[in-house]
């Protein structure tokens, strides 16, 4: 598909600031500057709107099950929701680390898998000619405009089949958080070919010629000198797969389902809303989403001009 | 390899062999877990689709073979006839598409134009703004679902109590019935003439909110290729600020802004997380998209076979989409050069 052929040619913001500094001379009339920011306020009123909520909820000293008005500021703080989350989240026997532990494995599994298979099939696509390379490139392409969904129930049939008995353990693969993660391969696997793809393709080919020239060996060149200079695509691309099965929701609340020493974050999270909570105070449910939230969205918001461009080849596949 | 040992003589063939077969060996490992955990199920969920497949063929122990039902499963769904409260194929997928593109559209158009204004000359705290409105891309969608589900909810909810105390200050009392919706269940549509239940605006507020900021930094970027001296230009012509709008902003913007309106309305298609964690279909199913009504059909009801044909619909669908929307991106394409 040729929309999403150029994922780093996304303007990044640090650097637009930078380039429009330069032509500020003019001044704007005063009504209208008060005007634009009248406009710019209104917006980061609707932006900050649900997070300054949560946040308020989260650390709301009144301890109240539901909230029965605004308040956007509490009446003094307490961080007794969080203490109360990492202890027991839910009414099941499972603490927050215990869950976040379990989210962590299927995170940085499929991750680290996902880009390690992924690396070296993205050179072949960029930089060697073979034949059925358009064909290859147009079967991942395919997977990768398909809703996760659309593969994870014969999945969850084919893992079924499998009991694994290992050191002592004995379990089925589908109700496992291996299952789980291998799922979450099959997703992100086509979406990281696809980025350190493209970002491959904007490498100068210079460096791999003079190495060619020197006598380097097809293999030496990629391990010596296309890895390096990927570096920062595979931290990316690995980022963007360990956000996605961090957050892992389908297959794993499907494929685990009531077996709570195995539930993820996610699984938790949706336990805590509406009507699946009469139990859950919702400051409880606030300190959760942000203890969830806080680690990804903090590397996100700092390396955003890095993360965005990735973002828009489907980084956050449904 | 193989070939090293067959071809000493030959030094040249030998290298050229292996020039060869080198590429297959870099794709192999991703082929071959592709192959194992995508392929093949995406083939098996084929073969499901034309069975009745449902939780008495699990058995690893004295399996059932799961009956031949041919087209089956495919003429059922066309046809609405599940054994499932609320389903109708063909609203579904009217609404799937519209919900797609009227959330692209409220997204491009808002993107474009607080680009704009945070593209304008002169304006005090750009970079404060820019860092702010970039909040809902960080957050994952999961929890953005989750947070917007609780903000709807009718006697909690900070919608309706932020609805309360500004009408509140006009002089409106809270117990007024517009200030207690039920915005995820309310069965009566908004609009009389609008068959959309009040839960999808509801949705479409929460997914503008998280939707508009990728849009503004596309379309950032897009301004600032567009050369200062074009509005100067048009500035010496006359031309007054709309007219600027229309006749340079636009036709820069254009290239860069639709091939991104098409992804995010493939995004948008398939955008699980609203639809499951905000409204789970309510009311009577009328916010059910595809993806979230196949995977209700295996995860709730177990209808394996049935929700396999729907997941093929559901590939043949997508299918369509991205050949119109690529000929869509195709025409614009000569259109930038």
């Amino acid at each position: 598909m040729a929309t999403i052929a150029t994922p780093r040619r996304l303007p990044l913001i640090g650097r637009a600031r930078a380039r429009t500094r330069g032509n500020e001379e003019r001044r704007m009339p005063l009504g209208r500057q008060i005007l634009m920011q009248l406009i710019c306020l209104f917006i980061t009123l609707t932006v900050l709107f649900p997070i300054i909520w949560i946040f308020s909820m989260s650390i709301d000293p009144r301890n109240i099950s539901r909230p029965d008005a605004l308040n956007l500021i509490p009446p003094g703080w307490s961080f007794d929701a969080y203490r109360r989350v990492l202890e027991q989240p839910t009414n099941n026997p499972i603490s927050f680390l215990g869950l976040a532990a379990n989210s962590l494995k299927i995170a940085l599994g499929s991750s680290v898998v996902a880009v390690l298979i992924g690396v070296t099939a993205a050179y072949a696509f960029s930089r060697l000619r073979f034949r059925g390379r358009e064909s290859l490139m147009i079967a991942i392409l395919g997977v990768l405009m398909l809703p996760s969904v659309a593969v994870i129930i014969p999945l969850y049939v084919f893992l079924n089949q499998f009991r694994i008995d290992f050191a002592g353990l004995s379990f089925n693969l589908r109700a496992s958080l291996l299952g789980v993660s291998l799922a979450v391969i099959s997703a992100q696997l086509p979406f990281a070919i696809w980025n350190l793809k493209g970002y491959l393709d904007t490498i100068p080919r210079d460096l791999e010629e003079a190495a060619a020239v020197d006598g380097a060996s097809q293999n030496q060149i990629f391990i010596r000198v296309v890895l390096p200079l990927s570096t920062p695509a595979i931290a990316v691309t690995g980022f963007l797969g360990f956000l996605g099965g961090w957050t892992e929701y389908l297959t794993a609340y499907m494929f685990i389902g009531g077996n709570v020493q195995d539930w993820t974050l996610s699984i938790a999270l949706n336990s805590m809303v509406g009507q699946f909570a009469r139990t859950t105070p919702w400051s409880a449910f606030a300190a959760f989403a942000i203890l969830f939230a806080l680690p990804v969205s903090v590397v996100f918001f700092f390396f955003q001009r890095y993360l965005v461009g990735g973002l828009a080849v489907g980084g956050v596949k449904g | 390899m193989a070939t090293t040992s067959a071809a000493l003589p030959q030094p040249a063939r030998t290298r050229r062999v292996r020039r060869n077969v080198q590429p297959y060996l870099y794709l192999l490992p991703a082929f071959v877990v592709m192959g194992i955990i995508t392929f093949y199920p995406l083939l098996f969920q084929v073969w499901m689709s034309f069975h009745d497949f449902g939780l008495k063929n699990f058995r690893t122990v004295n399996p059932v073979p799961a009956p031949f039902i041919g087209l089956d499963n495919y003429v059922r769904i066309a046809e609405s006839k599940l054994q499932i409260p609320n389903f109708e194929f063909l609203r579904l997928v009217l609404f799937n598409l519209w919900w797609a593109f009227s959330n692209v559209v409220v997204h491009v158009v808002l993107g474009v134009l607080i680009a704009v204004v945070l593209n304008t000359k002169g304006l005090l705290f750009r970079g404060v703004y820019r860092a702010l409105f970039i909040l809902p891309v960080v957050i994952p969608s999961i929890i953005v679902a989750t947070v917007w589900r609780n903000m709807f909810d009718p006697d909690a909810g900070a919608v309706n109590f932020l609805f309360q105390a500004v009408g509140g200050l006009i002089g409106i009392p809270a117990d007024n019935p517009a200030f207690h919706l039920n915005w995820l269940r309310q069965a009566n549509d908004p609009i009389s003439f609008i068959p959309l239940p009040l839960a999808y605006f509801a949705m479409l507020t929460a997914n503008t909110w998280l939707g508009w900021p990728l849009n503004a930094v596309v379309a950032t970027g897009a301004l600032q290729s567009i050369p200062g001296d074009l509005y100067e230009a048009a500035d010496m012509d006359g031309a007054n600020g709309w007219q600027k709008f229309r006749t340079v902003t636009i036709p820069f913007l254009r290239p860069a802004m639709l091939p991104y309106a098409i992804y995010g309305f493939v995004i948008t298609f398939n955008l699980f997380f609203l639809p499951y964690f905000m409204t789970g279909g309510e009311p009577f199913g009328r916010t059910e998209i595809l993806v979230t009504q196949a995977y209700r059909l295996a995860n709730d009801r177990q209808l394996f076979g049935v929700a396999a044909a729907f997941s093929v619909y559901l590939f043949f669908l997508l299918l369509v989409v991205t050949l119109i929307t690529n000929r869509l991106a195709r025409a614009t394409k000569s259109y930038a050069d």
